[in-house]
């Protein structure tokens, strides 16, 4: 519990506010951060970056049968989205009452993401809405 | 004094219709809507909960005001769902709209008032000069028990206000507020209980309407205001008839009260009700226009504002996102099975 606590409070800037970085030496933007920049190796300057939270669905699918974690929000969609300022990530694309398509724009939304039994941890992550 | 640099709102996609509850109980539909004026209420999706959409609401007041987030000061989120019994919703909306750390932030509850009480708290310490800014939020996912009638009205959504005292960044300005508060034992939730009880028709005469009447002619008092020298009027919307019996009473017509009357067609969102009822109005609002919006919490209080719109207001408008676009946009209709599959979600908390 006190592993799982302190890990996820080191995450909240990118969970929360999709805050990565940026290489200063090559301008390439991560989500997630990373210490070391892939072009510049030891040359790295790395600096805080705030992401737009915008971006378009790459590829998507639903899920009928997930893991425990996930079991009472099924069926649900994940989908790979490709975000404005490059990188690719896997989010949660939630019910906005309109159907996922590939290459339709999302923005970033506050949700819940699961929570840690019925005593533990409720984690917050960004998921993505379609436009 | 202080006043409104910006404000923002949320309220769930989702809908379930008055006829879709009655059908369960076998209740009659007609008569429902015509006796709590109301159509359908929002419903949280199973990861939607009070801090959730105080999140959407304070980032939505953050763009709209302009403001560095950093500024802010105070903030106070008002609810009776917190999802956490200890551990404050308060920081998880300060780290997501990233205020700094020299903040200070609680939890406030008092039944629906406890948004509008955070109003009252940020505009003294604007004017004290304690701090730039304070964030105001009101948030609910509000339960009624199942086949009771709050099961008709009980739904989600919030607001949240930024107050300043600079007079050249308000949109509106809180010319002055009073409260009424007694010990009145309406409506409760016992520590652990999953749903409220209330006192039936207790709730009514003693409750909302002595509260509310008092606070807003102890407001009138104050100011040498009268009810038609305001544009427009909100009051706490537990239903959407209760608003209109006592705006009669105190003076008002009925298009004084129509554009910030959401609960008709959205819910009761209990501590959000009285934030949307004002965010719709000033969407709307001219320059020079005064707003009196009086809340209700139970157990009970009133908080009565009188508010005066400035210029400003225009200039702030490209950046807001209105009540309207977040109520009528995509709603999605949901059935008894889903409800209760998401109000599950909501119960575990
Ligand atoms: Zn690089």
């Amino acid at each position: 519990m006190e592993k799982a606590s302190a890990s996820a409070w080191r995450k909240f800037n990118a969970r929360y506010n999709m805050i990565g970085n940026v290489c200063k030496t090559c301008n390439t933007k991560y989500f997630p951060p990373r210490i070391v920049c892939k072009n510049c190796g030891r040359n790295t300057k790395m600096e805080e970056y705030q992401f737009s939270g915008k971006g378009e669905i790459f590829s998507f699918t639903k899920i009928h049968v997930p893991s425990e974690a996930f079991k009472e929000s099924a069926p649900y969609v994940i989908g790979v989205i490709k975000l404005e300022e490059g990188p690719m990530i896997e989010g949660h694309i939630v019910d906005s009452g309109k159907e996922p398509q590939i290459g339709a724009k999302v923005k970033q939304v506050f949700r819940r993401m699961y929570t840690d039994g019925e005593e533990g941890l409720i984690t917050y992550h960004f998921k993505f809405e379609l436009i | 004094m202080a006043g409104i640099v910006g404000y923002g709102v949320h309220v769930p996609r989702y809908r379930i219709k008055v006829e879709e509850i009655a059908k369960v109980w076998n209740d009659d539909p007609e008569s429902i809507k015509k006796g709590l004026n109301i159509t359908e209420k929002s419903v949280p999706g199973i990861d939607e909960d009070a801090a959730t959409i105080a999140v959407e609401a304070a980032r939505r007041a953050v763009d709209h005001s302009g403001i560095n987030a950093n500024e802010i000061g105070a903030l106070y989120v008002g609810s009776e769902s917190h999802p956490y019994a200890v551990k404050p919703t308060s920081t998880i909306v300060s780290q997501a709209i990233r205020t700094g750390h020299k903040l200070t932030a609680a939890d406030l509850e008092f039944a629906c008032k406890a948004g509008t009480a955070g109003i009252q708290m940020c505009a003294g310490l604007v004017d004290s000069k304690m701090i730039k800014y304070g964030m105001a939020i009101g948030s609910d996912t509000s339960q009624g028990r199942p086949s009771d009638a709050l099961e008709y009205t009980a739904s989600a959504g919030g607001g949240a206000f930024i107050i300043g005292s600079d007079k050249s960044e308000q949109i509106a300005e809180i010319l002055k507020t009073t409260s009424y508060t007694s010990d009145t034992p309406d409506f409760w939730r016992r520590e652990g209980a999953a749903f409220p009880s209330h006192g039936g028709r207790f709730t009514g005469e003693p409750a909302y309407f002595k509260h509310i009447t008092n606070a807003t002619k102890q407001l009138f008092e104050m100011t040498g205001f009268k009810a038609s020298d305001f544009n427009y009027a909100v009051f706490h919307q537990p239903n959407g008839k209760f608003p209109i019996v006592v705006s009669k009473a105190l003076g008002f017509e009925e298009k004084q009260i129509k554009d910030g009357l959401l609960t008709p067609v959205i819910g009761n969102t209990y501590s959000g009700a009285s934030m949307l009822g004002l965010a719709a109005v000033l969407d709307i609002a001219k320059p020079n226009e005064k707003i009196l919006l009086t809340s209700f919490g139970s157990g009970a209080g009133s908080d009565s504002f009188a508010i005066e719109v400035k210029d400003k207001i225009d200039e702030k408008r490209g950046k807001l996102t209105k009540v309207s676009d977040i109520i009528n946009t995509r709603k999605i209709y949901i059935d008894y099975s889903t409800y209760l599959k998401n109000r599950g979600g909501i119960k575990k908390r």
